[in-house]
């Protein structure tokens, strides 16, 4: 059987593919306008002095509004050359401070030497590593670089990169 | 052009414009209702009142509300709080119209659960029923982030991770609907835009289909009995009201739904009055703090369940990560109820008590809900998370057997 177009026909059609994609192009700017605003995107560096830090310390900073710890890692505190960031001859463990699982804060328990997560029971070793719960990977690393004795969070150094680097491979 | 006379009255005069008689009738005076029903029919009506209380208090509570992360607390715990006349009495009357509302909901749905009123014409009925529930979980979600206090943060941050467990895009989507890495006033900005506006919209969008969907099935009875509307209404309207299987929405149902509405209205207000602290958790009269999170954290009582769902798999299971798992067990029972009427394979409407099988699988269910909501609000230590794990498998295991229990049900019958 022939097709027969009518007049009605092509403007239908006309009328519905402007406004399928007016549509979908709307639907874009909706989507881009719940996207983080450019300021907030801006990245934020901060600096930090790590020499003054004692063995065994712990100090909590904000950072593009996220906790970092940074713990200063004693003798006995296994070391973990995947994590561990090296500034001098002294072993730190910098990682975001929100628990993999669901992004609570994981708080140090110095007695037993882990990080526990009170609201779904994950707890940490003090690299960061999972030692039970929910959590399915480590704490994760910050961007940083290291200047002299000063850690720059927020930027990409070649020691962070090497980290980044071994926990993927 | 229809045919307008001279009114001989205002009724009259709106009438010839808009057929209000013929209106009220389709709509309330020959809306035929069993007669043969109790007090739990009434859960629909209460369930409008309790919407209206929070429309109502919420238009109050907007005036002075600001959404704004700096402004939000103090603008809710001060001048609502202290400032504003009776600005309590709004405050409190929100949140324990919340919580009201849920316990209202789950009373509705185990219900319809027990009397099998969600099959056999009865579909419809059910689904956009939970799709209001999803709605209102969603509105209550969004309005507990409102006040900007710690509950408030922690809830925002740990329920939008969930959406992390999404595969590959996962943390894309968290940071869109946050609009920032963090949880933050962006994020506060638009959940008010959700809260106040396009999600309240919405329900009232989907309560006018549920209202709908009741229309061609009719509510059903005690017995599943099915009744002929049609005859029945007849009988009715010809006199026979005794003999008669049904009575009219207005005004012989309405009159004891407003029983059953005074009633729970009394225990509300008591609620509003000397017993509101339920439904407002005293770690939110702290203001947010992204760097600390509270000792304990739990969700309103009305989530605890599905909560526990959620934290219940604490282990990984092979090449699945607990937290997989546990993302995967609470997604299905967000929709797990969605899709009851295709679970159960019994094609009888009939009270639980005439199902055998079916009455032991619901009150297994009801016992599970309970134990689920009970733990969920329980520190995740030791032996409360083996319970959790037991009661979430349980919950799991009854809506995967639902199908075959039913279809012996089905078959013992005949």
């Amino acid at each position: 059987m022939a097709e027969k177009k009518s007049r009605r026909d092509f403007l239908g059609m006309a009328f519905g593919g402007f406004a399928a994609v007016g549509g979908i192009m709307s639907l874009g700017a909706m989507k881009a306008s719940w996207d983080p605003l450019p300021s907030v995107q801006a990245a934020g560096f901060i600096t930090v002095d790590l020499s003054p830090m004692k063995d065994g310390e712990l100090q909590t900073i904000g950072w593009r509004g996220k906790p970092i710890f940074i713990l200063k890692k004693t003798a006995e505190m296994k070391k973990n050359d995947n994590r561990d960031v090296v500034v001098g001859n002294e072993e730190y463990a910098v990682m975001i401070g929100l628990c993999t699982h669901l992004g609570c804060i994981p708080s140090w328990k110095p007695a037993k030497k882990i990080f526990h997560c009170a609201c779904h029971g994950g707890d940490f070793d003090p690299s960061g590593t999972v030692l039970f719960g929910p959590p399915p990977r480590p704490l994760d690393i910050p961007p940083f670089s290291i200047d002299g004795t000063k850690l720059v969070l927020g930027e990409e150094g070649p020691e962070y990169k090497r980290l980044a680097a071994k926990a993927q491979g | 052009m229809a045919q307008i006379k001279k009114a001989n009255g205002i009724g009259d005069w709106f009438d010839q414009r808009l057929a209000t008689k013929k209106l009220a009738k389709v709509m309330m005076t020959e809306y035929w209702i069993p007669k043969d029903i109790n007090f739990l029919w009434a859960m629909g009506v209460v369930l409008v009142v309790m919407f209206k209380l929070l429309i109502i208090s919420g238009i109050f509570l907007l005036m002075y509300y600001k959404p704004d992360a700096k402004l939000a607390f103090d603008s809710v715990n001060f001048t609502i709080m202290q400032e504003v006349e009776y600005g309590w009495l709004w405050r409190h009357i929100h949140a324990v119209a919340a919580s009201f509302a849920f316990l209202v909901i789950y009373i509705h749905m185990f219900t319809a659960i027990y009397y099998g009123s969600y099959k056999n014409g009865r579909e419809m009925i059910w689904i956009s029923g939970m799709i209001l529930f999803i709605l209102f979980s969603t509105t209550a979600f969004t309005g507990y982030v409102l006040p900007w206090g710690q509950m408030s943060f922690w809830a925002a941050q740990v329920i939008t991770n969930l959406f992390g467990g999404i595969p590959v895009v996962g943390d894309a989507v968290v940071t869109w609907i946050r609009g920032d890495f963090a949880v933050s006033d962006s994020t506060l900005t638009r959940f008010f835009m959700l809260h106040v506006f396009l999600l309240p919209l919405m329900i009232v969008f989907v309560i006018v289909i549920h209202f709908y969907s009741l229309r061609i099935p009719h509510v059903n009875n005690q017995e599943g009995a099915d009744i002929d509307f049609d005859a029945e209404a007849d009988k009715y309207l010809a006199g026979n009201k005794k003999e008669s299987k049904v009575v009219p929405f207005w005004p012989v149902f309405l009159a004891k739904d407003f029983y059953v509405v005074c009633v729970t209205l009394v225990i509300f207000f008591f609620c509003v009055f000397f017993f509101y602290d339920f439904s407002l958790p005293g770690v939110n009269f702290e203001p947010a703090n992204p760097m600390v999170t509270p000792k304990y954290i739990y969700p309103e009582w009305y989530f605890l369940w599905s909560y526990e769902v959620l934290r219940g798999f604490f282990f990984d299971i092979g090449p699945i990560k607990a937290m997989d798992i546990g993302l995967i067990a609470f997604a299905f029972a967000n929709v797990i109820f969605v899709i009851l009427p295709f679970l159960d394979r019994d094609p009888r409407v009939l009270p639980a008590h005439k199902r055998p099988r079916f009455k032991i699988w619901f009150w297994v269910l009801m016992f599970t809900m309970v134990i689920l909501t009970i733990y969920g609000k329980l520190p995740p230590k030791g032996i409360n998370n083996v319970i959790g794990f037991i009661a979430s498998m349980t919950f799991i295991t009854l809506f995967l057997i639902m199908p075959y229990i039913t279809k012996k049900d089905a078959k013992g019958a005949k």
